[in-house]
């Protein structure tokens, strides 16, 4: 074995034996161009030393530098967003039960007919209440947890149960129209689509991803709404299921791009093992296809919940905007984004709605961050098994 | 032994890579204005051993690298070795040519001007007795300014070649700069070389065993990480003292 | 068997019809705002300021917000992208703890939506940032940054389309060849000369498809501006960054949920909706074309 120690390279190691001591005979083989080399290298009896070279160092603790500011912006979102919410963490564990609102009880079908036309957005609704603010609401977790929402009124209610559900409402009617329809569309694309399909397909899906939401809820405002209103006579024009099909636009693109990857990366020996077996095309790709890109297809659906779940100007322009307690999706609906895109240009900082509002901001990226981080999982597992398939 | 008189001196040196070992002890001393042959079976080590001469593989994530190599009796492994100053003295040339997406002049004159020189009298003086040198002057003279990949693949290698003679090196390590060339072209290359030895030092891993039998003076074998036999390229091929060379040379294995 | 056929015909016919949703659903869009945006349209919308309470003239403050946005988001967030791709394909090794880290958030970034962005905005860049400057220039007295504005805005949109430049351009820069850094690092040349002659000249259509994707996912979000600077009406055009702009998005958002006359204003909404959709799909179709250029060198 070797006296030198093992060491990384690049790395200082041990000197060995008799180095560093440059001899006069060095030179002889210099090559044509040593001479004109301006410093002579070739003669060089140093050329071996190690030189600062400024712009060098300079340049590689920029790029460290900006890394990390990039890194630091990202932990920092986090930090800022529960930052807001702490004077409200810090009250609630005052538990100011005193200030609880008595008349909780009140019906919230008074709400609704407030949006029933479409004008009737979260800023004039919020304008027609905020006549009696009072200084300071309180929001401990019995007020957090209950079922209102009315953040401007004398006594403000910070009831977050009925955001949530309007939440998860448009989710679930998005997801029920994008997943099946996003899906089987990946489906026909990796097995059945001829050529010149998919040549329609895939640039439709990327154009239908350019649209901007608000171009979306645009849409799903003017059109979209009075026409399904028409057709199936609505009571309100703009409700949850106008909204969470308005969403489902959004979400399409995603779930198609994420299962179509999976799909198409099923390896094709397995395909064609099912058809030469005499199956047919279909009940390879249900039966074959399908299952084997089980984890990104589940991954894709995952991972267009988070985006239906905080997408913001599609529901905020389509859904009505009233916080109502209801599960059908025919009635008006208010989300946890739409709530902060109404009401947080409205509110005083460092008030309680204020960080009421954050505290949601923060519901909404723990949930999505979550959604992300197991679809995450599943891709990974996904790709682990195929490298070890290989 | 005098010690001036090589340019090059290994003293056990090992390559690990992760749990692998591929270069188990490695001792070899390279003249200087000799053409020195590795040659061996894909994976023995020749062009790990290569490329641990100019520190190339500082480059591989995780590799660690024992043992001494001297260059003009310098450990290039030494904690206050500039490796930038150790590639323009050991220059390379690789496998596959790898011509800058640039012109003729630009290729040639990049190494030149990354080290300084700005002076376009100077540059031009560099990148034309470089392109001599490497033989392929007569056949750019009239437009240095095409996309150095437009040339023929042969061509191609010579700029490259021609790129790194322009830095101004002693040495040349050259890893299979002919197995991708048809053999016109490869034998540019090996007349190059018989012409550059006179004032390079050059080490040229190589597949071919005719190619080095032709080229090389000096031609070591390796097998799996190990120094099996090194001699005079002429009584190796003729008389090799082991029997495992013997087997290799003759194409019984490999 | 008809049985198998059938089924075979079935679902065949459910999943082509579903990607025949999808076309139409694009073919409608496409069409009503056409359709419906194109009468409005005219030079004098494009150059023209809102008159008469918004319910008359054009849309330029609003393109000039848009553009003035995405220009500043652009110059701070495309060379901060571009360098953390650098980071982590050059310099960071590949088992670097902080490496990691940077790609986690960078993959967990890309998934928080746009309004959280917003909130970030104002709690920290409008809030602490500004906030605090005021507290040194005027000790407080004077608001001046610690109100929405278009800097907090653009810096706002500029983390937002961060992920998309950084994964944009650290997949460019993959596909420089190994060689050329290998040959530059063989001439002598220095891990950073090399990244600046070699790896970022060879990775400039990455670049500029992140920084044109980033500029048209900017001008399309309108969530994290609501409440960071942008403005409903403005009698005049920003003048400096501490100044509150008009966005086209936000403008569209605006004129149809705000406006006291929505059904009068009609053909300016769908006019200004034609023009952010013409807007981000020549960006969209651009980044594409580059983004098809570098998969076609990179698989040559």
């Amino acid at each position: 074995m070797h006296k030198g120690q093992r060491t990384q390279l690049g790395q200082d190691r041990e000197v060995v034996e008799k180095v560093h001591r440059p001899t006069l005979e060095l030179g002889i083989t210099g090559g044509p161009h040593s001479q004109r080399d301006g410093e002579d290298r070739g003669r060089d009896p140093l050329w071996w030393k190690k030189r600062l070279r400024l712009s060098e160092f300079l340049a590689e603790k920029l790029v460290m530098l900006v890394a990390f500011v990039s890194f630091a912006l990202i932990v920092l979102i986090f930090v800022f967003v529960f930052r807001e919410t702490v004077p409200l963490l810090l009250s609630s564990s005052e538990a100011k039960v005193g200030l609880h609102p008595p008349e909780e009880q009140e019906t919230y079908g008074d709400v609704a007919p407030l949006v029933t036309e479409r004008h009737q957005t979260p800023k004039s609704e919020s304008k027609g209440a905020s006549m009696d603010v009072s200084g300071e609401g309180s929001a401990d977790i019995k007020n957090l947890s209950g079922p209102m929402w009315q953040p401007v009124s004398s006594l403000p209610k910070y009831g977050l149960f009925p955001l949530i559900t309007g939440s998860i409402k448009v989710t679930v009617v998005a997801m029920v129209i994008a997943a099946p329809i996003g899906v089987l569309a990946a489906l026909f694309t990796a097995s059945f689509a001829p050529r010149w399909a998919k040549e329609f397909l895939k640039p439709a899906i990327e154009v239908l991803a350019g649209f901007p939401s608000v171009v979306i809820g645009f849409f799903a405002l003017v059109v979209l709404a009075s026409f399904l209103q028409s057709v199936f006579g609505f009571q309100y024009r703009l409700n949850a299921f106008v909204g969470g099909l308005a969403l489902s636009l959004a979400v399409i693109p995603i779930i198609y791009t994420i299962s179509e990857d999976a799909l198409s990366a099923v390896p094709k020996v397995l395909t064609e093992a099912s058809l030469a077996l005499g199956a047919t095309r279909w009940q390879t790709a249900l039966l074959v296809v399908l299952p084997a890109a089980t984890p990104g297809v589940f991954a894709a659906i995952l991972i267009g919940i988070g985006r239906a779940f905080g997408e913001t100007m599609i529901v905020l322009m389509a859904t009505g905007n009233a916080a109502i307690l209801s599960i059908s999706p025919l009635d008006p609906v208010r989300t946890m984004s739409a709530t902060i895109g109404a009401e947080m240009a409205e509110v005083v900082f460092g008030e309680t709605h204020y960080s009421v509002l954050f505290l949601i901001g923060l519901i909404l990226f723990i949930f999505t961050f979550a959604l992300n981080g197991i679809a995450e999982l599943f891709i990974r597992q996904r790709l682990l098994k195929r490298f070890k398939g290989n | 032994m005098d010690n001036a008189n090589y340019k090059i001196r290994t003293r056990d040196l090992r390559f690990f890579y992760g749990e692998k070992e591929a270069l188990k002890g490695i001792t070899i001393d390279v003249k200087p204005n000799q053409v020195t042959a590795l040659i061996g079976p894909s994976g023995c080590g020749k062009s790990t051993f290569l490329r641990s001469l100019n520190r190339m593989n500082d480059l591989v994530e995780g590799a660690v690298v024992r043992g001494t190599v001297l260059v003009d009796h310098i450990d290039i492994y030494g904690p206050e070795v500039d490796v930038v100053a150790l590639r323009k003295k050991v220059g390379m040339i690789f496998q596959k040519s790898n011509p800058f997406p640039k012109s003729v002049y630009d290729n040639v004159a990049y190494g030149p001007r990354v080290n300084g020189i700005r002076e376009r009298k100077v540059l031009d003086e560099i990148v034309e007795t470089s392109l001599k040198q490497a033989a392929l002057w007569d056949e750019v003279r009239d437009d240095l300014s095409r996309s150095g990949l437009a040339l023929s693949g042969g061509q191609q290698q010579r700029l490259c070649i021609a790129r790194a003679l322009a830095v101004g090196p002693e040495v040349l390590l050259m890893d299979e700069p002919a197995s991708a060339l048809d053999p016109s072209a490869t034998a540019k290359i090996e007349e190059l070389m018989y012409v550059l030895k006179e004032n390079y030092t050059i080490v040229i891993v190589t597949h071919n065993m005719q190619q080095a039998a032709r080229v090389s003076d000096v031609t070591a074998f390796f097998y799996i990480g190990e120094l099996i036999e090194m001699d005079e390229t002429r009584k190796m091929f003729t008389n090799p003292s082991v029997k495992q060379t013997e087997d290799y040379i003759t194409g019984r294995f490999g | 068997m008809i049985g198998r056929k059938f089924l075979d015909f079935t679902v065949t016919t459910v999943s082509a019809s579903s990607a025949l949703f999808i076309i139409l659903i694009v073919l409608v869009l496409i069409g009503d705002i056409l359709l419906n945006g194109w009468s409005t349209l005219s030079w004098e919308f494009i150059t023209e300021s809102p008159m008469q309470g918004m319910t008359e003239g054009g849309i330029f403050p609003a393109i000039f917000g848009t553009f003035l946005l995405v220009v500043i988001m652009s110059f701070v967030g495309v060379p901060i992208g571009t360098v953390t791709a650098i980071y982590l394909s050059e310099y960071a090794g590949q088992k670097s703890i902080f490496a990691r880290a940077i790609r986690f958030a960078v993959n967990t970034l890309a998934g928080v939506p746009a309004i959280v962005f917003g909130l970030f905005g104002l709690g920290f860049f409008v809030q602490f940032v500004g906030g605090g400057v005021d507290q040194v220039v005027s000790g407080g007295a004077e608001l001046r940054w610690g109100q929405p504005n278009i800097l907090w805005s653009s810096l706002t949109m500029a983390l937002l389309t961060l992920p998309v430049v950084i994964i944009s351009v650290e997949e460019s820069i993959k596909t420089v060849p190994r060689e050329l850094r290998e040959a530059s690092l063989a001439l002598g040349a220095t891990k950073w000369t090399t990244i600046r002659k070699i790896v970022l000249p060879n990775s400039i259509t990455g670049i500029l498809t992140g920084a044109i994707l980033a500029v048209s996912r900017g001008a399309g979000e309108v969530a994290p501006i609501l409440f960071t600077g942008a403005a409903y009406f403005l009698p005049k055009l920003p003048d400096s960054l501490s100044d509150q702009f008009m966005e086209l998005g936000y403008h569209i958002f605006i004129m149809s949920t705000q406006s006291t006359d929505v059904e009068a204003t009609i053909g300016i909404q769908y006019a200004t909706t034609l023009v952010l959709l013409a807007l981000t799909f020549s960006l969209n179709f651009s980044a594409i074309f580059l983004r098809y250029k570098v998969r076609t060198r990179s698989a040559h």
